[in-house]
């Protein structure tokens, strides 16, 4: 790991301050902190922001689920309100990683990274999520960019995550049996008008597939589904899944969400 | 007194290890330690144009930074193969040599070429990446099928072939195939494996630049070993000039039997810069150059008659050593592979031709099971199939071809002692429930699932000895094992060992045969291994060898003990030794009734004199003290034996496979710790199954590890299986005095095919290599409903 300097922002003005063109946010160092150890990446200055008390917290309202950056994937998990409100949401929180992984890293963190394979940034898509910054709001659907690449400009800050509360939903990895994150994980959610079937580890970048969602929202039942074959040209091959195989998951895997809806 | 042997007796090594106060070779720091980081090659296979340090020279700390030069200019030797295997036309096996730090060529992705030695990690991290190299990359061979095809790796070995080796007789194979009724004939991969100890390697090296002597603290299974290897093989130092000491080692599984290129470049570095140089793997370096286990490409065949009589058994296979030969290498898939490939049968002919090939990748060598479970997956493999293709019960085609009588010859090597296969299968069986298997096939059926149960019997040679038969077949030291039994003259006794555990609870397990023998209460015994400043001398613990060999040697010390004991004890209660008998501690003259117990007889040994009197209680010209030290090599391997079966649910439209069910049921004659051997069945089964179902190590065209991590290669985990059903039929071993015969490998050699028998069960007998991850079976399963569809 090369040298850098070490800050320990107070508030959200801090941490805008410090930031740089060669700096990172250390939210859960849960990503962070294992790719400098590998060389994989270096800053001149990692600004600590976990002890910025605006960017914790869960609140619920009648629409909505909102949930603050620093927010730990276990606080999600055991969060009572976050599980009468969208019980699939606390649900993928639980499947992170592992305990160590869940009690460190954090919602904001996750979806700043915009892994191709992490969780939360399909339950973005499916909820329809905006994502609160210092300096804007961001619809999910214009979040996230292309692989690891988001909206984000340099040295903006995520300061919340808000969920559209739907009347259905349910998330189903399946999982990687190595790193365990997803291999394909499909975030089904039927929300008053439409369906949304978010989908992360089949491509690049997490994606609402448009056929799954247009065949459900005419009919929402696993069957309406049942033998749909996706198109897998641009769906990622690798040692652990070949393109035919993911297409295959997402299909599989949103018709268990659809019946466990 | 209560025998201790056979007890769940609470391992004495709990308390150090659940408390945090074991100590592992990174615990142990010295002062003035510098600190070691290996330049290491990034390429599979590339010459060394030039190697520049001078800019790595000039950065902060750095004390020193040796190359491949140093180390030859030096005459530092390089790192062996431990057996030589003959070719069948009689010709030596070819092996390359393999200094510490390449010089010219480096020949696998992690291959080092120098050490950058620093004041801190941090420095010596900084400094290496310093180390310029321009290297001239070279075509890599990393397929063990076609490395005979592709360009010589090492000069003068021809088709990169090490040898090509044949146990048995075509000729009498080719007519038992050429009477048989059906030939059942198999294509497999054994993949290749990481064996992936907990505790990453690590050495420590100091040097006493006044009395010349190297101390060498490592994370070897066998330090005694590594000592003699260094010594007479690595011109390191004299023997008597270095000292080695494994202190706790957190797992093994053959991948810290070498010697490898860190301990002997640090022991010569610590010599040559007068100061201590630590070394601590990073789990990068272990992915990359601990050696890899497995890696075979097999074509069997098994001539059989109608009624299921198994006539004939060939068995080709190319075996992947990587890119050097190191010390099991060669013996891996020779004579640890090729015997035990004709299973638990009586088959009158077979031949078993491995060629060994040398690629572009990490050595292989031995890793738990070491040959066996390739061995094992081969036949029972083979004959799961040939009981689909005879369609002849899976467990009744096995006993019909089990031997019934002990010993039992078996076709190429062995002669085992001792076992009961039908019992055993019958208890297997039995535990399993395997008549009541169907309707739980049809419960499957009903949740849209599909369920397969898969069987495999097993043998392995194990124990690793007999000298004279080792030696005989190529190796190049005895394997025998040496203990020291000394009493203090207070009356605890100290137990020096020279087999060492890295997880197998010796401090336990010998404690409690020595405490029988000796009738002294287990508290007062300590077990002392892992260097080679105390106790004689050791071969090390691999091949299940630790209690079959190093715990007889420690029964006959003990024995000793005890006619020595005698002896004094007729002297003390003036009778004749002969009259004497011992039991549970005592010391009895059985005409008088007079009793010494042995404690008291320890404290006469030390203190052999009586205020006032000129009086000895020894005997005329015996030494006083209380310590014997005995060396043993039995008269043969041991060999464990047993059923297995699993049964597994398959998902259709995922492929992912559930093990469900498991029983072992294991003969591994006398069991001297149930606890502790069911701690070594878990263990075993947990990688056997990591093989069929997770685990493989897989090079790219161009030789990177793609599974270079824990991202990437796949560990099982807990939930990865089921609760494990154990059991054992007992007949002891009739070779060594305690009837036991090791229970170490036995879950890694029978899994692999027991569950890819369930699973190519529950798949309608397609074959698919292990392991069988879910994307394979889902595609299985894809054909399975084309066939079914097409047949419907
Ligand atoms: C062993 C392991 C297993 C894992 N398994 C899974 C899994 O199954 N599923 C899954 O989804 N994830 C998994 N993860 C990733 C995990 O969820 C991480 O927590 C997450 O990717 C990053 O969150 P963090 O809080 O640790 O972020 P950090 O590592 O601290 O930061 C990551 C990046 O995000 C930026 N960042 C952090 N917070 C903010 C913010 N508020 N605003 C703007 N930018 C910010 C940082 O600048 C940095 O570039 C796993 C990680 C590990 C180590």
């Amino acid at each position: 790991m090369k040298d850098f300097n070490y800050h320990s922002a107070k508030d959200i003005k801090e941490a805008s301050k410090l930031s740089s063109s060669n700096s990172a946010f250390l939210a859960g160092g849960m990503t962070t902190i294992p790719s400098m150890k590998l060389g994989l990446a270096s800053y001149k200055d990692l600004i600590n922001i976990k002890n910025i008390k605006k960017l914790s917290g869960i609140k619920v309202s009648a629409k909505s689920v909102t949930i603050g950056a620093i927010t730990k994937h276990v606080e999600v998990a055991n969060s009572k309100e976050v599980k009468k409100a969208i019980p699939s949401l606390a649900n993928l929180a639980e499947g992170i990683g592992d305990p160590q992984v869940r009690n460190r890293g954090t919602i904001g963190g996750s979806v700043a990274n915009n892994d191709p394979s992490a969780d939360y940034p399909s339950a973005c898509i499916a909820l329809n999520a905006t994502i609160h910054t210092n300096d804007r709001k961001i619809e999910a659907s214009k979040f996230f960019k292309g692989m690891f690449e988001t909206a984000l400009k340099k040295g903006e800050l995520i300061e919340a995550i808000e969920f559209q509360i739907p009347e259905k939903s349910s998330y189903q990895k399946h999982p990687n049996p190595a790193s365990r994150y997803a291999v394909v994980g499909v975030y089904v959610a039927k929300h008053k008008k439409d369906v949304n079937v978010a989908v992360t580890g089949a491509k690049p970048c997490v994606y609402n597939d448009k056929d799954l969602s247009k065949a459900l929202s005419n009919s929402f039942s696993s069957s309406s589904i049942q033998n749909m074959e996706l198109d897998s040209s641009d769906m990622n091959s690798d040692i652990h899944a070949s393109a035919e195989y993911r297409a295959s998951l997402v299909v599989t895997q949103a018709k268990k969400a659809v019946d466990a809806c | 007194m209560a025998s201790l042997v056979g007890s769940r007796v609470e391992r004495k090594e709990d308390k150090r290890f659940l408390t945090g106060k074991g100590r592992y070779t990174s615990d142990i720091n010295l002062a003035n330690q510098t600190y070691a980081i290996f330049v290491r090659s990034p390429h599979a296979r590339a010459q060394i144009k030039k190697l520049d340090i001078s800019k790595a020279q000039k950065s902060s700390g750095v004390v020193s930074i040796l190359t491949g030069s140093e180390i030859a200019e030096d005459k530092i030797g390089g790192l062996i193969a431990g057996w030589a295997i003959r070719s069948e036309d009689g010709t030596e096996m070819k092996c390359p040599a393999n200094p510490p730090l390449a010089k010219d060529i480096v020949n696998f992705v992690g291959d080092p070429l120098a050490v950058v030695i620093a004041e801190s990690l941090e420095e010596a991290k900084s400094a290496a990446e310093k180390v310029s190299v321009d290297y001239k990359v070279l075509k890599a061979v990393t397929s063990t099928a076609d490395a005979m095809n592709g360009d010589t790796i090492h000069e003068g070995i021809d088709k990169n072939l090490c040898f090509d080796w044949l146990l048995g007789d075509r000729q009498k194979v080719k007519e038992a195939f050429d009477k048989a009724d059906k030939v059942i004939s198999i294509d497999i991969i054994n993949n290749r494996l990481i064996p992936n100890a907990m505790e990453p390697r690590a050495c420590l090296a100091d040097y006493n630049s006044a009395s010349e002597e190297i101390t060498l603290y490592t994370t070897s299974q066998n330090p005694h070993l590594s000592r003699l290897i260094m010594s007479a093989f690595g011109n390191v130092s004299p023997e008597h000039k270095l000292r080695v000491v494994a202190p706790d080692v957190g797992g093994g599984f053959g991948s810290k039997i070498n010697v490898y290129n860190e301990d002997i470049v640090c022991s010569w570095a610590a010599k040559k810069i007068n100061r201590a140089i630590k070394w601590v793997a990073e789990r990068s370096e272990s992915f990359l150059t601990d050696i890899h286990g497995r890696d075979h490409v097999t074509h069997a065949e098994l001539a059989v008659t109608n009624d299921g009589k198994f006539l004939g058994f060939k068995n080709e296979t190319i075996a992947n050593l990587g890119a050097y030969a190191r010390v099991f290498g060669t013996v891996t898939p020779t004579y640890l592979f090729g015997p035990c490939a004709t299973g638990v049968y009586e088959i009158p002919a077979a031949y078993s031709n491995v060629k060994a090939v040398f690629t572009n990748t990490a050595p292989v060598d031995a890793y738990r099971g070491a040959g066996r479970p390739e061995a094992t997956y081969t036949i029972e493999r083979l004959v799961e199939k040939a009981s689909m293709e005879l369609g002849i019960d899976k467990t009744e085609l096995r006993m019909k071809n089990f031997p019934t009588a002990f010993p039992f010859k078996q076709t190429l090597v062995h002669t085992v002692d001792s076992g009961d296969y039908i019992a055993g299968m019958e208890k297997a069986k039995q535990m399993a429930d395997y008549n009541g298997y169907e309707a739980r096939r049809k419960d499957s059926e009903s949740r849209g699932k599909l369920r397969g149960i898969g069987v495999s019997s097993y043998f392995e040679a194990c124990g690793i000895a007999p000298s004279a038969a080792v030696m005989s077949l190529g190796c190049g030291v005895g394997l025998w094992e040496s203990a020291e039994v000394r009493f203090n003259p207070t009356g605890q006794v100290t137990v020096y060992t020279g087999s060492h555990s890295h997880g197998q609870s010796h401090q336990t397990t010998f404690a409690q045969i020595a405490a029988d023998e000796l009738g002294v209460p287990i508290e007062n015994i300590d077990i002392v291994h892992g260097d080679t400043d105390k106790g004689t001398f050791g071969m090390g613990t691999y091949g299940s060898r630790s209690l079959t060999v190093g715990g007889i040697a420690i029964v006959n010390a003990c024995k000793k003990i005890v006619e020595k004991g005698k002896r004094v004890t007729a002297k003390m209660l003036e009778a004749s030794p002969e009259d004497v008998e011992f039991k549970d501690g005592e010391f009895i003259v059985a005409k008088s009734n007079k009793k010494k117990t042995i404690g008291e007889i320890a404290f006469a040994c030390y203190l052999p004199g009586v205020r006032d009197e000129m009086k000895s209680p020894l005997p005329e010209g015996e030494e006083p003290g209380l310590k014997e030290t005995a060396f043993f090599d039995p008269s043969n391997f041991s060999f464990p034996a047993g059923t297995h079966i699993a049964e597994v649910e398959i998902d259709p439209e995922t492929g992912e496979v559930k093990l469900e069910k498991y029983t072992a049921c294991d003969d591994f004659g006398r069991i001297i710790n149930p606890m502790i051997v069911e701690g070594q069945v878990h263990g075993g089964l947990a990688q056997g199954i990591g093989q069929a179902l997770y685990e493989n190590a897989e090079y790219d065209e161009t030789g990177q590890l793609m599974t270079g991590s824990y991202m990437d290669y796949t560990m099982p985990r807990a939930d990865n299986f089921p609760e494990f059903n154990i059991g054992y039929t007992c007949t002891h071993a009739t070779t060594n005095p305690l009837g036991v015969k090791g229970c170490g490998e036995a879950g890694a050699i029978a899994a692999p095919p027991t569950v890819m028998n369930a699973v190519i069960d529950a798949l309608g007998g397609q074959e698919i290599t292990m392991p069988a991850t879910a994307e394979k079976v889902w595609k299985a399963c894809k054909n399975l409903k084309k066939s079914n569809s097409k047949a419907a």
